[in-house]
């Protein structure tokens, strides 16, 4: 089999995967839990399509999905935040209202090319032997690449991620130390939406270029799972997501060269099996939570009147 | 003026009353680009070719006997014709026209149907997919020809062994190698299964999943493509083929014009092929002269009734003779159908039967 080609493979499938994963791991620091990733997609998805349709522009329409994505993750931060309404409910609901939405409006686009992000090959690395495959991608895997360290960065060695992980974690500390806890939710759900919806406009501008409805096809959901997967860290995000992409390009691969393949069935499901055991031993197991390092406050809605 | 107006509103309002409701019920989205989009282009042409009536359409309804509320609502707004189009709506469907006689019902791809008011309606999809077989053999120099499947049903597993047939007429030592998806619509991953048959030496694509992404893919890679549902050719200006496509709009407006002229029939199952025009091929100019000469033949051919693809002799993967020679796979058979012919590459998965 070429190794350069599934190397490639797992990187294109897994790279929607690390920009949502990426997102949910900046929102959920800061103790706010938003299960609305795949309708933040969706969103992404088709403004990024209908952008390009319009103006031919695919760096312009990667931005207005990052934008609209921050502006809809906008009504998650009202509602978990301002309102303190059940994160689990609110997150359902924008994934229901993201699809909706996004089914209503793209109707216009369905069937109909637009301009995508061309593959760009970086001088020299390119050439290496296998290796090279990393480096014969499209703009947006690049930026992928760019983004976990700076993440990882921003979040373990700023003052900035110093105060957002203080909020996920203690946010009557972090609010008697002066931090506007509540600002600083709404900017992390607000980025999150933003890196969510690259995702999904990686699905529309760069994999292909085309609309259809409900197209993220369950990416959202693997994203929420592979957070955990990667103990709320970038660099295990990045493992996790590609790891994802090679298990579905390899089980594509197998069959498309004949071998007998590996229980297509089990193959396909297991992502949404581990998702499932993933969620439930979260929701149930204190412990668990501890131990794999998910902020402390994740989920719990902060009131400042109840401390003082 | 005024009573000018006001006549025109009545008579407006009137003419409601008077319209015949075509209500339609769909799993999936309007804007899948596969099976419902091409059901919904059938209502649009409902709509544009009877005058009088009106339509409706519910999207996203559950594939299973829960569909029933949605069927129960139509009929509880006045909808008098309406059409199911999902396998896992047939129960709710024949439940709904035991109790309610004076609505037409209509349900397509399953198998139950009574007079005086459920038919079963589906459409011979594997006559249009063995021509499109024909051009891909054609067209491959490898002898290697990808094909993007979605999920292991009978249905599925028809069209893709006519779409075989089609390539063993023309080309007996081709092979057809299929990868599972394992859904109606992903495009990205449809992507990846179409690059993976690519890098393993195919030089023509063919799906069965409802997206472009393949048809787009191979324009990319510079390989021959051919679609599936509805006319896909705008994904791929250079490289891409033919495509078997749906018509149910001639079959929707022929049944609503019977039913108003009275002279309908319900009950029966109706399973309408290419003499009909309700499934069809469509090609692009990327088909050479001679390519399009071989397939109107055979077109002619199964218009006229004087050939099935489906005649035997049927060998399959295992080398075992499944049909004998000069016999005609019955339709029954047809519908159940769960084994590869022998010049596929690929397994069917196991759990679905």
């Amino acid at each position: 089999m070429n190794i350069e080609g599934l190397i490639a493979a797992a990187v294109r499938m897994g790279t929607p995967l690390l920009f949502a994963t990426l997102g949910e791991i900046i929102t959920e620091r800061s103790g706010i839990l938003n299960l609305g990733l795949e309708g933040l997609m969706l969103v992404g998805a088709l403004t990024g399509f209908a952008t390009s349709y319009m103006t031919g522009n695919v760096w312009l329409a990667f931005f207005a999905a990052l934008i609209v994505g921050a502006l809809f993750a906008l009504i998650h931060a009202f509602m978990s935040v301002t309102l303190r309404v059940n994160q689990v409910v609110s997150g359902l609901a924008l994934t229901m209202l993201g699809s909706g939405i996004s089914g209503i409006l793209g109707k216009a686009f369905v069937g109909k090319p637009a301009a995508k992000f061309q593959i760009v090959n970086v001088p020299g690395l390119s050439q290496v032997p296998i290796f090279g495959a990393f480096f014969k991608m499209d703009p947006l895997v690049y930026l992928g690449y760019v983004l976990v360290p700076l993440l990882w960065l921003f979040i373990f060695r700023t003052r900035w991620g110093l105060t957002l992980r203080a909020v996920g974690e203690e946010p009557s500390a972090a609010d008697s130390r002066g931090i506007n806890v509540f600002l600083v939710r709404y900017l992390a759900t607000m980025a999150g939406g933003a890196l969510t919806a690259a995702g999904g406009a990686y699905l529309s501008l760069a994999a292909t270029s085309m609309w259809i409805e409900n197209m993220s096809a369950g990416r959202g959901w693997i994203a929420i799972a592979l957070v955990i997967f990667s103990a709320w860290e970038p660099f295990k995000a990045l493992v996790g997501a590609y790891l994802f992409g090679f298990v579905m390009s390899l089980q594509l691969r197998l069959q498309a060269v004949g071998v007998a393949h590996v229980s297509a069935d089990l193959l396909m499901m297991l992502p949404y099996l581990v998702t499932v055991v993933a969620m439930i031993l979260f929701s149930f197991s204190e412990t668990f939570r501890k131990r794999i390092g998910a902020p402390s406050a994740l989920g719990v809605p902060y009131a400042r009147e109840e401390k003082s | 003026m005024r009573k000018l107006m006001a006549f025109a509103i009545i008579a407006l309002v009137l003419s409601l009353f008077a319209a015949v409701k075509v209500g339609f019920l769909y799993v999936g989205p309007v804007g899948d680009f596969g099976w419902t989009y091409a059901h919904d282009l059938g209502r649009r042409y409902l709509e544009d070719h009877v005058p009088g009536v009106v339509t409706t359409y519910i999207e996203n309804v559950p594939d299973s006997i829960e569909s029933y509320r949605y069927i129960e609502d139509l009929v509880k707004k006045g909808y008098k014709i309406i059409f199911t189009t999902s396998f896992g709506f047939m129960d709710a469907t024949a439940q709904a026209a035991k109790k309610y006689k004076d609505v037409y019902f209509f349900h397509c791809s399953g198998y139950k149907h009574f007079p005086p008011n459920f038919t079963a309606y589906f459409g011979r999809m594997y006559q249009p997919s063995f021509l499109a077989g024909l051009v891909a053999g054609m067209m491959t120099k490898t002898g290697k020809i990808g094909y993007v499947a979605p999920i292991p049903i009978p249905e599925v597993i028809r069209i893709t062994n006519a779409f075989a047939l089609g390539v063993k007429v023309v080309n007996p030592k081709a092979r057809v190698h299929v990868v599972w998806t394992g859904g109606w619509f992903d495009p990205a991953k449809e992507r990846e299964a179409a690059i993976a048959l690519i890098e393993g030496g195919a030089d023509v694509i063919a799906q069965q999943t409802d997206s472009a992404a393949p048809v787009e893919t191979a324009e990319e890679k510079g390989v021959y493509s051919i679609g599936y549902n509805s006319d896909m050719r705008a994904f791929g200006p250079s490289y891409y083929l033919a495509a078997p496509i749906w018509n149910w709009g001639v079959y929707y407006t022929k049944v609503v014009k019977e039913i108003m002229d009275g002279s309908y029939q319900g009950g029966g199952f109706y399973w309408g092929g290419m003499e009909d025009g309700i499934v069809e091929i469509s090609m692009t100019d990327n088909v050479p002269e001679r390519v399009k000469a071989v397939v109107e033949a055979f077109k002619e051919l199964i218009v006229e009734g004087k050939f099935d693809p489906f005649t035997g002799p049927l060998y399959d993967q295992s080398g075992k003779l499944r049909i004998e020679a000069g016999k005609r796979m019955s339709d029954d058979a047809l519908l159940s159908m769960d084994w590869f012919v022998d010049n596929i590459v690929g397994e069917i998965p196991k759990a679905e039967h």
